[in-house]
């Protein structure tokens, strides 16, 4: 076990660091220089003379691919991102302070929409064929056909502009100073990103279960505990739970990356100053320091998923966990 | 008589799977059903217990202890009088623990207990309680499934093709307590492409070919070849010696008439063209125009 | 199921083919019926240049399917490549593309068309690039099975010891065997690549604000949702669902059509 987690880990890491060099020098061959930008070369003006040495380090013309990129990963694993061309600050200030904003919101519509689909695909399954299997099928495709911003823009459109409800956008009242927004204020801006999220995430966990669910309850061990005489509920209770939930915990680690996917979309239509926009926002502005990291970030959450992913798949299924042990 | 079936007819699709099917198993007679995959046994099985898939429909008539076998009775019979023994570990849930499967989903200290004992009875270890499916041998699997079957006393024990897998000598085991429960007053249907070990240790062996019986008889009566009666029947004696099966391709046509017909060397014209009834010659029921004898109703 | 495949082609290549003849008037201005709502002579209303809405998203309907379709037709040729050197190739090629696609599913989607879009300059052609080398991967999976599948099959291996060559196979068992599925796959992509072609759009890395796209059409009544003209958003919406609706329904008729086929 301890030698799987290792040897995971150890790939996880090695997969982390190719997409950190895949994407710098992806972005070294760009046509955006991020040097030669209006917002370069205004950024420039701040900064100090060691800044821009360093600035120029990574993205400077004056040294090789590879050397640049050691130069920069060996400060970025020290904490030193460097700076954001945008927001003339530390990259690391700007992405803690976004990642604060964010994970609340992820992590609340990461859970609420696993929890939720999984509930609604073994409802879905148990009931195959019935009027309420159609109906949450038929929701759930519909969904999943839907793209996200446009069912954010219409949730933000009924709940924000014509409801009232909620905010229009923005993570805090504005012109309130960041000491006096309440704790009600960032629940009440972020419940309309956050419902979204779930909402949009939930299709695919729908289906999916349901699928399972579907083809747990024609296996032969649900033909056998009939055979026992258990009844229904009994044999939903004690086989089809099983054998459904366990693989829906898995697959919801390895699915981070739709949420975070979702989140980059759903922020910035509720222009959520959270990791997600600052993605858009970098990207569009030719920011590189910032778009890197914020790629850096992104993967290790990602990869790291997949990674309790296996994880855990090898705890709860004992198939796998005493391969070679004990027979 | 603990259970009577008749005129059991089993569709799926357009496809005849059993055409025609009677059965009678008395309390303590082991009976046997002998057919090539692909038969139906299965399915038959199947349809006792009531487990089989919606796209198929089974028709006629099953009684059981006199009376119509219907989905009330089921629910309070099946598990405890009226048991099955299922073919192979993917009958077991892989993520659930063997003993508490055995037990029915229960784990108190009483229901467990049972279990091990009964382990013991078969010669498995205690641990085996706290075991998944998938650490289990063929051999043991089987075991596992006879053990639970005992948890109450069973009437009625259907076992589907219970010994494929393993090797002669496990098999012979494996179906010496089946014969064992018979003995203890149980009726038992066994279903079996395995001749040699159904004579051995069945009362009773029915013989079956694309979906229908061509014979009833005696296991005594496979002693010899001159006690059996119909042609099929006497190509699966004759091929038996060599441990393999007659390999006769199954036919899918639903001609009227005897499906063996084809490959028949005796056929004549009539044989492929009418109904052909069944025939009591002893105790023997054949299913053959050769057959000078009473008529029989089935 | 047959009738039902040839509708929904029928259906999608009449909003292709309208959506080109509406090219023109996707684009004509017209002040004095700017900001108009929905009514009959403008049935999805007028923006504030008082162009005409329909017209826009007929026309956005049909630049979808158009990157939909090149974008899904290359990440298939992707995937049937991949997929096949991988279940034929030897271990190395096989760790290596494995290795590939969990690279590619190591960051989010939209993170890596931006990436990717910035890299090629952000316009049309980074969109459908981007799009065609991140959807391969699922495909990509299911051929290199179905073909380990086959290759293990008894009657492949029969063939092989009855001395017939290994193209004679492919060309007899294997591509037969494998095609349709990939047909499958290639319009099962179809809603994946429109959905996410809209969405980079939307955030300003597809298409250019001059193309009537449908991610263009959104990110524009962004502006104007405050104001209250949700005619703006709602339809263009509608109709972009509709379409990956249509497509979806495509994909699982093939498939139910294919699977029926096989079980005769």
């Amino acid at each position: 076990m301890i030698k799987y987690i290792l040897k995971n880990g150890i790939r996880m890491v090695l997969l982390i660091i190719a997409i950190s060099i895949a994407a710098f020098f992806l972005m070294t061959i760009s046509p955006i220089d991020p040097l030669q930008t209006n917002i370069g070369q205004t950024a420039l003006g701040i900064m100090s003379q060691e800044q821009i040495e360093q600035l120029q380090n990574y993205w400077g013309t004056n040294k090789n691919v590879v050397e640049r990129y050691l130069e920069w990963i060996k400060d970025f694993i020290s904490g030193n991102m460097g700076i954001s061309l945008l927001y003339r600050q530390p990259v690391y200030d700007v992405i803690v302070q976004r990642l604060l904003n964010s994970i609340w919101i992820l992590l609340a519509s990461w859970l609420l929409s696993g929890i939720l689909g999984v509930t609604f695909g073994i409802i879905a399954g148990i009931k195959e064929g019935s009027i309420l299997d159609s109906i949450i099928k038929d929701i759930a495709i519909l969904f999943s056909s839907t793209p996200i911003f446009w069912f954010a823009l219409i949730v933000l459109m009924i709940f924000a502009v014509w409801l009232k409800w909620f905010p229009i956008g923005f993570s805090v009242p504005i012109g309130v100073m960041v000491e006096n927004v309440s704790l009600f204020d960032k629940i009440h801006h972020a419940i309309l990103p956050t419902f979204v999220l779930s909402v949009a995430g939930m299709p695919n966990i729908i289906l999916h279960t349901r699928e399972r669910m579907i083809s747990v309850l024609k296996s032969d061990y649900i033909l056998f505990a009939k055979a026992l005489g258990k009844t229904k509920k009994q044999i939903v209770w004690q086989h089809g739970l099983r054998n459904v939930v366990l693989p829906a915990i898995t697959l919801q680690f390895a699915s981070i990356s739709e949420i975070f996917s979702g989140s980059i979309l759903a922020e910035q239509v509720f222009s959520y100053p959270g990791l997600g926009q600052i993605a858009v926002t970098a990207g569009l502005g030719g920011d590189m320091p910032l778009l890197l990291a914020v790629v850096v970030i992104c993967a290790c959450f990602v990869c790291g998923g997949n990674f309790l992913a296996d994880i855990i798949y090898h705890i709860i299924d004992p198939r796998i966990q005493l391969k070679g042990k004990e027979i | 008589m603990l259970l009577e079936m008749e005129h059991i007819t089993i569709t799926a699709g357009q496809r005849n799977i059993l055409k025609d099917f009677f059965l009678t198993i008395e309390e303590k007679e082991f009976v046997a059903l002998v057919g090539a995959s692909g038969s139906g046994k299965s399915i038959l099985a199947h349809s006792i217990i009531g487990i089989i898939p919606e796209n198929v429909i089974c028709s006629g008539t099953i009684k059981y202890k006199g009376f119509i076998l219907t989905e009330e009775k089921k629910a309070t019979l099946l598990g405890n009088e009226i048991v099955l023994i299922p073919q192979n570990t993917s009958y077991l849930d892989p993520l659930m623990k063997v003993g508490i499967q055995v037990a029915k989903g229960k784990k108190d200290k009483k229901s467990l207990e049972k279990v091990k004992n009964l382990f013991k009875k078969y010669h498995m270890e205690e641990s085996v309680v706290y075991k998944y499916p998938f650490m289990l041998s063929g051999g043991m699997t089987r075991r596992v499934f006879i053990s639970s079957a005992l948890m109450e006393t069973p009437k009625l024990v259907i076992a589907d093709e219970p010994t494929p897998g393993l090797h002669k000598k496990m098999a012979q085991q494996v179906v010496s307590h089946f014969r064992e429960m018979a003995d203890m007053g149980a009726g038992v249907l066994m279903i079996t492409h395995d001749l040699d070990l159904a004579i051995s240790t069945a009362d009773k062996i029915v013989v079956l070919y694309n979906g229908e019986i061509m014979e009833v008889a005696k296991a005594i009566n496979f002693q010899s070849q001159d006690t059996l009666y119909h042609y099929y029947t006497k190509e699966l004696w004759k091929s038996m010696p060599k441990n393999g099966f007659y390999h006769s391709p199954i036919q899918q046509t639903s001609i009227e008439g005897c499906p063996f017909a084809h490959y028949c060397q005796k056929a004549k014209k009539e044989c492929t063209i009418n109904k052909i009834p069944y025939f009591v010659k002893g105790e023997s029921i054949v299913k053959c125009l050769f057959i000078g004898g009473e008529k029989q109703c089935y | 199921m047959k009738k039902r495949i040839l509708f929904l082609l029928l259906l999608l290549s009449i909003f292709t083919i309208v959506g080109y003849f509406c090219k023109d008037n996707a684009l004509v201005t017209d002040f004095a019926h700017k900001n108009m709502p929905p009514c009959l002579d403008y049935p999805f209303g007028t923006d504030w240049l008082g162009r005409n809405l329909f017209f826009r998203t007929l026309r956005g309907i049909s630049i979808s399917i158009l990157i939909g379709t090149i974008s899904a037709s290359i990440s298939t040729i992707i995937a049937i490549f991949l997929g096949t050197i991988s279940a034929f190739g030897n271990k190395n090629i096989d760790a290596t593309i494995t290795w590939l696609i969990d690279f590619i599913i190591g960051l989010p989607h939209i993170l890596l068309l931006i990436v990717l879009s910035i890299v090629m300059g952000r316009d049309i052609k980074g969109a459908i690039l981007g799009i065609a080398l991140t959807h391969w991967t699922s495909l990509a999976r299911l051929i290199r099975g179905e073909l380990l599948q086959l290759k293990a099959s008894t009657y492949i291996q029969v063939a092989e010891k009855l001395g017939k060559s290994k193209l004679y196979l492919f060309q007899n068992h294997m591509i037969p065997h494998v095609l349709p599925q990939c047909i499958i796959g290639w319009i099962l992509l179809f809603p994946h690549t429109i959905l996410h072609e809209s969405s980079i759009t939307f955030l300003g890395f597809g298409l250019k604000s001059n193309q009537p796209a449908i991610g263009t059409l959104l990110s524009e009544s962004m502006q104007y949702l405050v104001t209250g003209r949700w005619w703006f958003a709602v339809f263009p919406g509608c109709m972009l669902v509709f379409i990956v609706l249509l497509f979806y329904y495509l994909g699982k008729c093939l498939q139910t059509y294919y699977e029926q086929k096989l079980g005769e």
